[in-house]
């Protein structure tokens, strides 16, 4: 019998229990609401009713007549103060408040400040505003065509057009996709949905005038970046400023913009003096919050007649609203689209897109999607079945035909990218094994013949994360890396800080594990914090599977420098050169004689009390992660549904999720991450959608219309994992939060399209309602009669 | 998320109740379980000045068979219908309906005269009493009144109910030999509001004819609907294929649904008819004894 492998209490590979969990099972989380300051008052929003409307009165005097109300702020008031607009993340501009004009439903028209909740509610109620409505666009297609109303005449351009963007080969693929044999084309629609986090935003933002000290409290995924902002938008030292992100209710992207209700926040406890406290009640977070996707896709796809994929034109309407505030970095207004050639060697591929305003709210922020990857990975994978079907080969065997095979990596993409490495064709085989793809295409055929409906579809995608690069990678010009401040105390136990903000992630579990594996310490003995810029190394925040690639590297880095520094401690406690001395099974030991060794704890201990001359006390290392490459996770997925003929309704029977995010740092972490991903994937598929009727009014602006779904019609996750290490990253993580809720929109799709194949059916767009369905079944019976 | 000020009342009779809404006259509104009022003035949509609070009000809650009816009192939680062997016995069309109305946290504290005299055409409960024929009975300053949930629903949200009267018990005609009865509704998502809803109550003769039967609709108009031809159609019938195809198409054509989230109204209108078929062979099944 052999030894089991030498290992630490929390290390890499182990599924642990997550240390934050202790507080939040328990209700003791610090969350901004539950920040309460000696003097806090608090503010209220007014909000317009019209989606497009001219602003000709402010009345605020019956709304300071309400018992408690102490101010109102108008966007006059701002405008004083250089305030009434602010940049956007993407070099845009964002009303704090309208001076003139609103440009969608429910944008912010007045602040009131009260001493309490209730007032303030009061308050905002009793504000009255006079409008006089404008031609309203909620249409991009429209909002392009000559003689639409131009929404902001702010700007010197008179049109309704933001950029264009485009990358590859364009002749080139021109020519490729003409002289292919087979061609598919396909029209794409991905609505608009929200993040819907359980926590609202909001903040507390308090002003010390004698001080001079602004300290905010708020929902932000990266508090360092939005010191920054304020200090060049606010023209505050930004010594003086102090982010604190406390415990975070689920960010998903929606908590990097910088909202109005913040600023607001901010000038009125510079107006009174005191900490003023914003919180958004639900509908104000779905209808004035940045929303994600609202991509009109135009795909066409070429193959040899034998099935092998040549080239790729993908044109596209992005709808942002009436601003882009899109979190993007900055180089890439369209965010990563064109990892849209996903899992497959097209030669030649040509991405371009379009961004138009209308009266809607504004964003493009990347919903659990590392930037714009959810809507690449839909659209290939989508268009992979398409062309499958007319191929007439099966999609699983097709897809197996095209993978960029294992020996290509590292592997340059048609449009640029090099992927890390992979083993798409592993991934596949182990879903199909595991759900015996086979027997479910021969259930399939019987079914057929009894006139049942049941589909199966697949999605292989690869993702994009880690953002990123240095050379390519900066937001307003901040470059992306990320940090870890480790240090060691005399007794062994550790303190390590980041740049980043877990926004329930685990983070507090997951770097802890990784520095357990590096330094041979406990995970229980490193305490793990992020989100106060007062303490924390600067970093630019947790959004697009980032904080492993990035943070969780540095973490690796910086422990292998205090590993360097513990070394020659180490060495003059064992009385040897420290060319004698090796790291191996989480102690140092003297070469050959492996029993002769010092631990971590014991070198901690003499960095403080007994280290050799010529070493500086302390054991501590800082590290600023610039990462050499992107990450590349995949995966493959396999959703199994059943559709009930006379009610449309989708009945989804399985769904097996085989990911490869690389080296796994907690299997159960990975697991949650995944199950909650899937979760937030198949809901778009098909429920969650924003609709505007054609007067801008939000349709389905509370959780009554907005449905998001419930665990008795949330699938049975079946999840597995091959693992296929990044060579880049220093642990070979590659990063995981993403994944499912890029893979599985297109995993449902394909199987709900395969189940109507009898019907000749291509595509349906997302949310697959059971009337849509209905639809086609419906038709189909009419025609027949 | 917060309403603007109100006063509230929280009486220990239905006439300190009723002396409180005639005092308020058509500013007061009763409060129940709150699971729509309270949503309503936390969106600002109602502003009622003064809220009348029954839930202290002794002997409303309670679900018995007593002179030839089942009474339900008005407050009666949801979760009192789903729990009851009565019910599930008896009149299992109410533990289907339970079953299916919003999720536990609703249930635990919506009530079933909230439920019944919302005039929510979603809500659940109003198509149940419809096909079982029911009765409500109001008490207001002139002392009590019985209503047939025939006439009972008006309009959206408007309902026999007068603004000094309370609905203080439902009553449904007791349970005979060879019926039976169900409700199934659809919906985008387990406890949405129904994109149509099927409520059938009927009664088989010893020869297996249908001596009455009733069909409520759920969703599917301004009001839940009686599909009276429906009903009717099938009296004095052995419900045979044909039969029972022909009904659910006289449902079907009852239905006076608009297009909104939750469909687009033929697609309503059919389902009405896939779910008025669906529970009548339910319903006939349980009749026969089994189900």
């Amino acid at each position: 019998m052999s030894a089991a492998p030498p290992h630490i209490k929390g290390g890499i590979g182990q599924s642990i229990l997550r240390k934050e969990d202790a507080r939040f099972v328990r209700g003791k989380g610090n969350y901004v609401d539950d920040v309460k300051l000696p003097g806090m008052l608090y503010l209220d929003i007014t909000r317009s009713p019209y989606a497009h409307a001219k602003i000709t009165a402010i009345r605020t005097e019956r709304a300071l007549k309400v018992p408690g109300v102490l101010a109102v702020i108008t966007g006059k008031d701002l405008e004083a103060a250089g305030l009434a607009w602010m940049p956007t993340l993407m070099s845009d501009k964002q009303m704090v408040l309208p001076t003139d004009t609103v440009m969608y439903q429910a944008q912010e028209v007045a602040a009131v400040v009260a001493d309490s909740r209730y007032a303030a509610a009061d308050g905002a109620a009793a504000v009255e505003v006079d409008y006089e409505p404008l031609p309203v666009v909620t249409d991009p297609f429209k909002a392009l065509e000559p003689g639409a109303p131009v929404i902001r005449t702010d700007r010197s351009e008179k049109s309704n057009h933001i950029w264009h963007w485009e990358t590859g080969d364009k002749s080139g693929t021109d020519q490729l996709l003409t002289s292919s044999p087979v061609r598919v084309e396909q029209d794409l629609y991905i609505p608009r949905i929200h993040v819907s986090s359980m926590e609202t935003c909001g903040c507390v933002a308090h002003m010390d005038s004698v001080t001079g000290r602004f300290t905010i409290y708020m929902t932000t995924q990266a508090p360092h970046a939005i010191r920054t902002v304020f200090a060049l938008v606010a023209g505050l030292p930004e010594q003086n400023i102090r982010v604190i992100s406390p415990d975070i209710g689920g960010g998903f992207g929606g908590k990097v913009p910088v909202y109005p209700g913040y600023v607001l926040a901010a000038v009125a406890s510079i107006k009174t003096g005191h900490p003023v406290k914003w919180i958004e009640d639900r509908s104000e977070n779905l209808q004035a919050d940045s929303f994600a996707r609202d991509y009109h896709i135009h795909a066409e796809v070429g193959a040899t007649a034998d099935g092998k994929v040549t080239a790729l034109r993908v044109k596209t309407l992005a709808d942002h609203g009436y601003t882009d505030a899109a979190a993007n970095p900055s180089k890439f207004p369209a965010g990563l689209f064109h990892i849209i050639t996903g899992s497959y060697p097209f030669a030649k591929a040509f991405v371009e897109v379009d961004a138009a305003y209308t009266n809607k709210p504004p964003g493009g922020i990347a919903y659990r999607c590392s930037f714009r990857v959810t809507e690449a990975v839909y659209t290939i994978e989508r268009m992979m079945d398409i062309l499958a079907h007319r191929l007439k080969i099966d999609p699983a065997e097709f897809r197996l035909k095209n993978f960029i095979p294992p020996e290509a990596f590292p592997y340059s993409s048609a449009l640029g990218w090099t992927y890390d490495s992979g083993n798409y064709a592993g991934a596949l085989q182990k879903a199909m094994q595991i759900i015996d793809y086979a027997g479910l295409r021969r259930e399939q055929a019987e079914k057929r013949r009894r006139g049942e409906l049941m589909g199966i579809g697949i999605s292989s995608f690869t993702e994009i994360v880690g953002a990123g690069p240095s050379e390519k990678f900066d937001i307003l010009g901040i470059k992306m890396f990320d940090s870890a401040e480790v240090r060691i105390h005399p007794t062994g136990k550790v303190i390590a800080r980041f740049g980043t903000k877990s926004q329930g992630q685990g983070h507090e579990t997951t770097y802890a594990q990784i520095l357990a594996e590096e330094l041979g310490i406990p995970a229980d003995d490193i305490r793990v914090e992020e989100g106060d810029t007062d303490t924390a190394p600067y970093g630019l925040g947790t959004y697009a599977s980032r904080s492993t690639p990035t943070a969780g590297a540095a973490a690796a880095v910086a422990a292998r420098r205090i590993r360097e520094k513990a070394q020659k401690i180490a060495a003059h406690l064992l009385e040897v050169s420290p060319d004698d001395v090796e790291w191996k099974d989480y102690a140092f030991r003297v070469k050959g004689v492996p029993s002769k060794s010092k631990t971590m704890q014991e070198v901690a201990f003499a960095a403080y009390t007994n280290h050799p001359r010529g070493i500086e006390s302390g054991l501590e290392a800082v590290d600023y992660y610039d990462p050499p490459n992107m990450t590349y996770p995949f995966g493959s997925y396999i959703c199994v549904v059943d559709i009930d003929k006379e009610t449309g309704q989708i009945h989804v029977r399985r769904f097996v999720a085989v990911d490869d995010c690389g080296t796994i740092i907690n299997p159960m972490i990975v697991d949650g991450q995944i199950h909650g991903g899937l979760t937030m994937g198949f809901a778009p598929a098909l429920l969650e959608e924003i609709q505007y009727d054609e007067n801008g009014n939000i349709r389905g602006g509370s959780f009554t219309d907005y449905l998001l779904p419930s665990a008795v019609e949330t699938p049975k996750w079946e999840t597995a994992k091959t693992v296929t290490p990044s060579p880049h990253h220093p642990i070979g993580a590659k990063g995981v939060g993403e994944s499912a809720t890029v893979g599985a929109p297109p995993a449902i799709v394909n199987a709900i399209v395969d189940a109507l194949q009898p019907y000749g059916v291509e595509h349906i767009d997302i949310p697959v309602h059971p009337w849509k369905v209905w639809q086609i079944l419906h038709g189909a019976e009419a025609k027949a009669k | 998320m917060i309403p603007p000020q109100f006063e509230y009342y929280a009486p220990h009779s239905v006439d300190e109740a009723v002396a409180l809404l005639q005092r308020f006259d058509g500013e007061a509104k009763v409060l129940a379980g709150g699971h729509s009022l309270i949503p309503l003035m936390k969106l600002r949509l109602a502003e009622p000045h003064v809220l009348v609070d029954i839930n202290r009000i002794p002997g409303l809650s309670y679900i018995r068979e007593e002179a030839g009816h089942l009474k339900i009192g008005a407050t009666t939680r949801t979760n009192d219908l789903l729990e009851s062997d009565l019910l599930r016995r008896s009149y299992p069309i109410l533990t289907d309906a339970a079953h299916e109305i919003a999720d536990p946290l609703v249930r635990n504290l919506g009530t079933v005269g909230g439920n019944v005299c919302h005039g929510d055409p979603g809500n659940d409960l109003p198509a149940c009493m419809l096909a079982l024929d029911a009765a409500m009975v109001l008490a207001g300053p002139q002392g009590a009144r019985t209503v047939p949930a025939s006439s009972f629903y008006k309009d959206t949200f408007v309902t026999a109910v007068e603004p000094t009267e309370i609905l203080v018990e439902v009553q449904i005609p007791k349970a005979r030999a060879r019926q039976g009865s169900a409700y199934h509704k659809i919906e985008k998502r387990a406890g949405d509001f129904a994109m149509a809803g099927a409520a059938v109550s009927l009664v088989l003769d010893s020869a297996g004819r249908v001596e009455s039967a009733g069909i409520g609709l759920t969703g599917v108009g301004p009001t839940a609907i009686l599909a009276l031809r429906a009903g009717n159609s099938l009296v004095g019938q052995l419900p045979d294929e044909s039969h029972l195809a022909h009904a659910s198409q006289l449902a079907q054509e009852a239905t006076q649904p608009a297009s909104d989230l939750r469909g687009p109204m033929e697609y309503k209108r059919a389902m009405a008819g896939v779910l008025a078929r669906r529970v009548l062979d339910q319903a006939l099944a349980r009749a026969r004894g089994g189900g």
